[in-house]
Order: C-alpha cells, then structure tokens, then sequence
C-alpha cells in the first residue's frame, strides 16, 4: 500500500505545537530578566536562586517519599489482593474490585473533599501519614489492574506443573508465579509514581501546614505571582525524565535486540 | 489445593483498606451532604436538604451548566486533535510508534502545574503570542489573552490530551487495517471504508478517550484557577472554596455527591455503549 505523507505531517505538527511551551520554559529559564516576555540576556541566576531555596527541596523530597510510600503500600496491597481475586469471581471481589478503582474514576476534586471531611472526623493530624493515605487509594488501582490483567493471561500450566514436580506453594510463588508478574508490577508502579508525584488537587486538601509537597509548593508559587525560579525548575525536571525515559527504552531496545538475534540464530540453524 | 485456606490472607489488605479508605469515605460524603454546618465550626447532626436545595439557586446551577459546557468544549476540541492523533500514530511502523509514545509521555510525565506555565509565558500580555502576532502584523495591540476563557480551553485541552491519544491508540493498535483494505478492493471509497470499518472498530477507544478527558475536566480547578484567573468558576473551584474559605462542608459534600452521580451516570452510558467496564488506554 502506498503510504501517505500526511498524517505524519499532523502529527508531526501537533507533537510540536505540544512542545512550544516546554521548550519556552526552557528558554526562559536561562533569561536574566524577571519578567519573562522580555529577553535580557543569558544567566543561571535561576538556578542558583532555586538551590538556595530550601522550602523546594523540602518539598521535592517530601514528594519522592510520598510517591515511594505510596507505591509500596499499593504494591503490597494491590499485588496480594490480585492474586487472591484473579481466580475466584464472586460478588464480594468484584464488589471489592470496583470500589477500589472508584478513586481513578472520579474527578480529583470529590476524593480530596472526601479525605478532607473523614480525617478531620477521625481527627489524624494533617501532614505525611494522611497524604500517604489518600495517595495510596489512587495507587492501588494502577497496580491492581496491571497485575490482574497479567495473572488473568498468564498460562496456568505453568504453576501446575511446578506443584506437580514437588515445589511447594511458596517456591511456586517466588520461583515461577512472581518473575511473570514482576513486569506488570513494575509498570503500574511507573504510572502510580507519576499520578502521585505529579497531584495536586488531592494533596491540597490533606496536606498539612508543615508539610509542603513539590506540586503544591508550585500551585502557591504560581499563584502568588511571576517566579522564573520555576523555569528552572521546569527545566531540571524535564531533564530528568528525558534521562530515565531514554535510559528505560535503551533497556528495552537491548532486551528486544537479544531477542530478536535469538530468534535470527534459530531460524538459520532450522 | 493449599492455597485456598491462605487466600483470605491475600484478600485481608485489599479488603480492609478499600472498605476503611475508599467505600466508608464516600458514604461518609453522602451522609454529610445530608448534614448542616455547625454555627462556629465543624458539622451539625441534624438531617437537612437544605445543602442541595441550594445547589438550585441559580448562582450554583448556572456553575454547574458553566462547567459542563467548558468539560464538552474541552473534550470536543479533545476529540477533533486526539482521534486523528492516535489513529495515524498506529498505523506508523514500530521504531516511529516507540518514538511517538515517548514524545508524548515527556510531557506527561513532567508536572500538570509547570505544564501550565509554559502557557502563561505564551499568553501574557506582551508574551510569545502577542509578539509574534504583532510581528507578523496580524494584531496591531496585544490580545491579553491570559486569564480568559480560551486560555483556560487551551489549559484543559492541553493537559488532557494525552489521555484521548492513549486511548484511541490502544484501540486502532488492535485494529486489523486488511480489514480497511478488504472493503476498499469490494470497492468501498476510502471515506465509507473508514466510517464503516475503521472509525466502528476503534469507537470504544474514542469513548473511553471521552470518559477519561470529560470527567477530570470537571473537577480541574487548577487550570481555571492559574489560566483564567478567578473569572472562570468551575464546580472544582466551588467545592474548593467552601473547603476551605466557607468552611461548609456538608455543602461542599453536596456538589461533590452531585459530581459524582454526573461522572457515575457517564460510566454507566460508557459500559451501556461499549458493553464493557473496562476503559482503553486508562493503563
């Protein structure tokens, strides 16, 4: 079939339209002048105006901590409950089941009014422990799903056969059950780890007045008015999901090479 | 088998922690919406409708119309870059593709809020915009398009977009093109082949691209908060302001048990049309 040039055109023109303000923000960052629509001048004050800030650091690493809490928990959570539902459909787990997605399903906003109201009823003091609460609900259903789905596919033979040899259940789960769903467990925390680090919403209605998380500490920045600061910020940022993006698919595209030559050698010999 | 007895075990953590955080939570929220606020501070145990009578003043009602009609503005422009978007996307071959998923994961993986920034530099009054279109002298004076509705229009579509493209890629990805082919050499035109083969087999994407940029569309108040100022407001922006300013939480449990039978009465269409539960593209 012949391919026509395009929609790569559209998509190629989208893709940039998207850029334009990641790139400006880039661009701004190394600008001298306050006011970002006018250009002064290259200059790192931004940077070194943004590692002298402490309150940023704090909150960069009370969101990392959060974000790892958070996934840990869902991660034991979310993995133990799919592996105990995946085989028994009854209305208790699915009924379990789907409330359990509910915090993915529903505006932001409702889930941090909710937290808000129960855990001044309960009265817990607003800081590290409710946030960890209420981040884990919307992580849990990452890794649920993402688990479950694997464990649904996966060739139960495989088990079968480990227990017919004389594993015991506990060597079938560590030796054959765990490596198939490790993949799994590993990309929903990917997605868990991004919906957490990047909340906002959520996060202003439980976080406390001693604990600043890094989406809200920008939230009140941004608000309160023109700070290139976060340019730089921005900047930092983006390198290093670049990195770690560009760094994961090298790790997959040597995985996928080894593969394929496998395959390759194969055939030839056949 | 052995593993029968200690399944409980596996369930207890799931079982625990989604009834104790998750369902009692917003059980708790529809009871409260039934509650009255207290005279100094906190909630009144006395049962009222008084919370969603208010709701139908028309200050409220007006917002609540004035968010659902931002939500299907935003998804509409969603759907017309989107679909197109992730349908070409799947038809590339595998390196582009790989390629195009990683371009369009960069920025979802940067923060929402610095997203959002770089719009404010291209809105300000004099910004990038302004310059450029007096520059090419299409504008004589700066357009002041910040704070303003189609900026936040743009904040929203720009910040959800991702989700639409995901999702009708995931679901043209399993689309059988020979399929496309084989109507077109029956002699279908390349306009009927699409609308009867390709654009049918890759709907549930399209509406699970609907679903997941039309429902956090309505609780986003960040957007309408950083890019229109406080002109713009939004259901999200009531809830929050009386959260937090009001201190009325029984109404604020009202507007949010209002939303939530709006976004479940959405997935209920959702699952009716597609005949599944399961949304394309949400992993």
């Amino acid at each position: 079939m012949k391919r026509k040039k395009w929609p790569f055109i559209y998509v190629g023109i989208v893709t940039v339209i998207t850029y334009i303000p990641i790139i400006l923000t880039v661009i701004y960052s190394f600008n001298e002048s306050k006011i970002s629509s006018v250009w002064e001048g290259f200059s790192l004050k931004w940077y070194a105006e943004l590692f002298r800030d402490r309150d940023i650091k704090e909150a960069l690493l009370n969101s990392l901590i959060l974000a790892l809490l958070s996934c840990i928990l869902a991660v034991f959570i979310g993995t133990s409950g799919a592996l105990g539902m995946y085989r028994r459909k009854n209305r208790a787990n699915d009924a379990v089941a789907y409330v359990s997605m509910i915090p993915i399903m529903i505006p932001e906003i409702i889930l941090g009014m909710v937290f808000l109201s129960v855990f001044s009823l309960m009265g817990l003091p607003f800081g590290m422990v409710t946030l960890v609460i209420a981040h884990t609900t919307f992580c849990v259903p990452y890794i649920f799903s993402m688990v479950k789905a694997r464990l649904v596919g996966m060739d139960q033979s495989l088990e079968e056969a480990a227990l017919d040899l004389g594993a015991s259940p506990v060597r079938v789960f560590f030796d054959v059950t765990l490596p198939l769903i490790v993949p799994a467990i590993l990309s929903g925390v990917m997605l868990a780890f991004a919906m957490s680090f990047d909340d906002v919403v959520i996060s202003i209605f439980v976080t406390g007045p001693t604990v600043n998380t890094l989406p809200v500490k920008i939230y009140t920045k941004l608000k309160t008015g023109v700070t290139p600061e976060i340019n730089a910020l921005a900047t930092l940022m983006l390198v290093a999901i670049i990195l770690l993006l560009i760094g994961a698919s090298a790790v997959s595209r040597i995985g996928l090479k080894k593969g394929s030559g496998e395959v390759k050698e194969m055939s030839v010999k056949d | 088998m052995k593993r029968s007895k200690s399944n409980w075990l596996l369930l207890l953590p799931m079982y625990v922690f989604t009834i104790l955080f998750v369902a009692l939570p917003i059980l708790y929220m529809f009871l409260l919406s039934f509650l009255s606020r207290a005279k100094v501070w906190g909630v009144d145990f006395t049962f009222t409708l008084d919370n969603y009578i208010r709701i139908l003043e028309p200050l409220y009602l007006d917002t609540f119309w004035e968010s659902i009609k931002l939500a299907l503005l935003s998804t509409g422009v969603i759907v017309l870059i989107g679909y197109p978007y992730g349908y070409f996307m799947a038809r590339m071959n595998a390196v582009w593709k790989r390629r195009m998923l990683l371009l369009i994961m960069i920025p979802f993986w940067t923060s929402a809020l610095i997203r959002l920034y770089g719009w404010i530099i291209v809105f300000r009054s004099n910004g990038v915009l302004d310059k450029l279109l007096m520059g090419l002298h299409i504008t004589e004076e700066p357009l002041k398009l910040l704070y303003t509705y189609p900026a936040v229009v743009v904040g929203m579509v720009y910040s959800l977009l991702p989700f639409m493209i995901l999702a009708v890629y995931s679901s043209a990805e399993k689309l059988d093109f020979t399929l496309v082919e084989a109507s077109r050499d029956l002699g279908a035109s390349a306009l009927k082949a699409f609308w009867t083969v390709s654009f049918k087999l890759t709907l549930p994407g399209l509406l699970s691209g609907v679903i997941l940029t039309f429902i956090p569309s309505m609780g986003l108040f960040f957007i309408a908060d950083i890019l229109g100022g406080n002109k713009i407001v939004l259901v999200g922006s009531i809830i929050q302001e009386q959260m937090t300013k009001g201190r009325n939480l029984p109404f604020a449990a009202a507007l949010a048990a209002v939303l939530m039978i709006l976004t479940t009465l959405m997935l209920r269409l959702y699952k009716k049309l597609t005949g599944t539960s399961e949304l394309e593209g949400l992993m």
